[in-house]
């Protein structure tokens, strides 16, 4: 096993452990800190997270995996979550989704080729005053239109 | 009609920023809040009335009564912020605008339980709004108000923010409990007699962001200033969102009580587009939908809604015009509670998905007045057999939609 955390997330992990009364604790910020460190969660960093908790490498799996937020495969650079919960959808997510899927040529769940973009359909976002919404990688982008969607997506790089 | 108690320095510039923050009246109650003893401020916010926003309505000093007194155990506050029910959209206003109003609510909050250590749990999404609060916390303990001695007091407080992962269940008390615990997000079975939630075996209080956020009102301006707002059995003020095909969408703050639809017409300028209403979810995805014509008498309180066979819930309302076909409205919702289902109990399990395919093949026309019927049973079948209500909510949707629009339903069925 070869994975650990970097520097900035270990002493992260150490501020962490005086926090809370159990270390059990510690398991989701610890996928978030292997999620932002690597992209994706491999098996590799759970079963070092499993041991730095003292917990089962299927342990581990099993909280990762229950939540929909943490990728347990490497996806695109950009992940762009198109909400389709209903106040989205009442405003017009559908063509949204549509015309990304159209640019990009991809349909929602799979990554372009180059592993640049990723379209993900998500459950509510919480923006439904805003909508339709859309989250490219961790930014909401409120009232979104066709033309923002393209502009912001031009100037990804 | 809009009451500004919570949201007062939502218009303020740069409010979240700790030093504007404290020109506009934060932290204005810990004076007093310090001369007071716990058991005072709890007594206070009892007699204020106020009560949970995050959905269920339930007292808030009701649940604070819950601690074991005398407790030899560390009691801790957990702060619900993880805001995902459909049409909600309330409690991250608090968190963009305003966090050190909830960080003063919860210095007031825990100083009423005995706790030394509060958690936040936000959900996952909210990156912005995580960081934001974090920021606001990291001044809090700068300036010494919050940390080792609460503003000079002999009175210690920590504050953690910890994000959840993108799953709605997580927004249920004890499922939230379970997953700052660091596992899966399992609602726990529920005790014959009323409890505190158990954080690692020790006491512990969930309340929404909103709830807390109202409790320095309370202190300063006493528990009357409160109760002057809204109705005798839902005092005070909420932040109502609307959503969907309204004119206006956003959250506006009005007290208990207003009616319905003059909320919506005046506040949120009508249905968009100049069309006709044609119904309403009034406080997220799991309250009973409402046709237009049912919300004439409707006062946007507790009791009128559960008088009108539905719910006030997180009072986000959702708004559907006249062109909405409500077939579709219920696979949306069914695919929404399919996906979040998690997974623990079987009836809900199973049936979430089952009813959510069944939507789906009478929405390809595929479907007969069996398939209908089935849907219905299934509702039975969910509602009342499972740990948490997150399966009777799926069957309220198909009790009400169904029994409210069955025209459409049937219309699809051969």
């Amino acid at each position: 096993m070869n994975w650990k955390f970097n520097e900035k997330n270990e002493k992260k992990f150490q501020d962490l452990l005086k926090r809370y009364p159990k270390k059990d604790s510690l398991t989701l910020p610890s996928l978030w800190m292997i999620q932002y460190q690597d992209g994706w969660i491999c098996e590799d960093a759970m079963r070092y997270l499993g041991q730095r908790l003292d917990m089962s490498p299927m342990d581990i799996y099993s909280i990762a995996s229950f939540y929909s937020m943490f990728h347990l495969e490497p996806i695109g650079k950009y992940n762009i979550q198109v909400c389709k919960t209903l106040s989205c959808k009442l405003r017009g997510s559908e063509d949204i989704k549509k015309h990304i899927e159209n640019r990009l040529g991809i349909k929602a769940g799979e990554s372009t080729e180059d592993m640049k973009f990723t379209i993900t359909e998500v459950e509510c976002l919480g923006s439904c005053g805003t909508a339709p919404c859309v989250c490219i990688n961790e930014n909401y982008i409120q009232n979104s239109t066709p033309k923002m969607i393209d502009d912001i997506l031009d100037g990804l790089k | 009609m809009i009451q500004k108690i919570v949201s007062k320095n939502f218009d303020v510039l740069d409010s979240h920023l700790l030093h504007v923050a404290k020109q506009n009246g934060r932290y204005s109650s810990l004076e007093k809040l310090f001369s007071m003893s716990s058991e005072d401020v709890l007594d206070a916010v009892d007699q204020s009335g106020l009560r949970g926003k995050g959905g269920g309505g339930a007292p808030t000093a009701g649940k604070w009564k819950l601690i074991p007194s005398p407790c030899d155990k560390p009691t801790y506050l957990i702060i619900n912020s993880d805001e995902s029910e459909p049409g909600t959209f309330k409690d991250r206003q608090i968190l963009e605008y305003d966090p050190h109003l909830l960080i003063e609510g919860i210095i007031c909050s825990s100083y009423a339980i005995k706790s030394h250590h509060a958690y936040i749990y936000i959900r996952g999404e909210y990156v912005f709004w995580a960081k934001r609060l974090q920021k606001a916390i990291d001044e809090a303990y700068n300036a010494k108000i919050i940390g080792k001695s609460v503003m000079g007091h002999d009175y210690e407080l920590e504050i953690t923010l910890h994000r959840g992962a993108g799953a709605y269940i997580c927004g249920e008390k004890s499922a939230l409990v379970e997953s700052l615990e660091g596992k899966r997000g399992h609602p726990r079975l529920k005790p014959q007699q009323k409890e505190p939630e158990w954080f690692f075996g020790n006491p512990a209080i969930v309340n929404n962001v909103e709830t807390i956020a109202s409790v320095p009102f309370i202190i300063k301006e006493g528990f009357a200033a409160y109760r002057a707002y809204g109705t005798q059995m839902s005092p005070g003020t909420m932040l109502f969102g609307m959503s969907g095909h309204v004119q206006n969408p956003g959250i506006y703050e009005a007290q208990f009580g207003e009616s319905m639809s003059e909320f919506i017409n005046k506040i949120g300028g009508g249905i968009k587009d100049g069309k006709k209403l044609k119904a309403i979810i009034p406080g997220g995805s799991s309250t009973h939908v409402l046709k237009a014509d049912e919300i004439e008498d409707i006062t946007l309180d507790y009791e009128s809604l559960k008088a009108h066979g539905s719910s006030l819930g997180t009072g986000g309302m959702i708004l559907m015009d006249e062109t909405v076909f409500m077939p579709d409205v219920v696979k949306n919702l069914f695919e929404f509670y399919h996906h979040e289902s998690c997974g623990q109990c079987t009836p809900c399990r199973e049936g979430v998905g089952w009813s959510d395919k069944l939507m789906g093949k009478i929405l390809d026309g595929k479907g007969t007045k069996k398939d209908l019927e089935t849907l219905m049973d299934l509702s039975f079948i969910l509602n009342g057999k499972t740990i948490c209500v997150f399966a009777p909510s799926v069957a309220h949707i198909i009790d009400s939609y169904i029994n409210k629009f069955k025209d459409e339903f049937y219309s699809l069925v051969k």
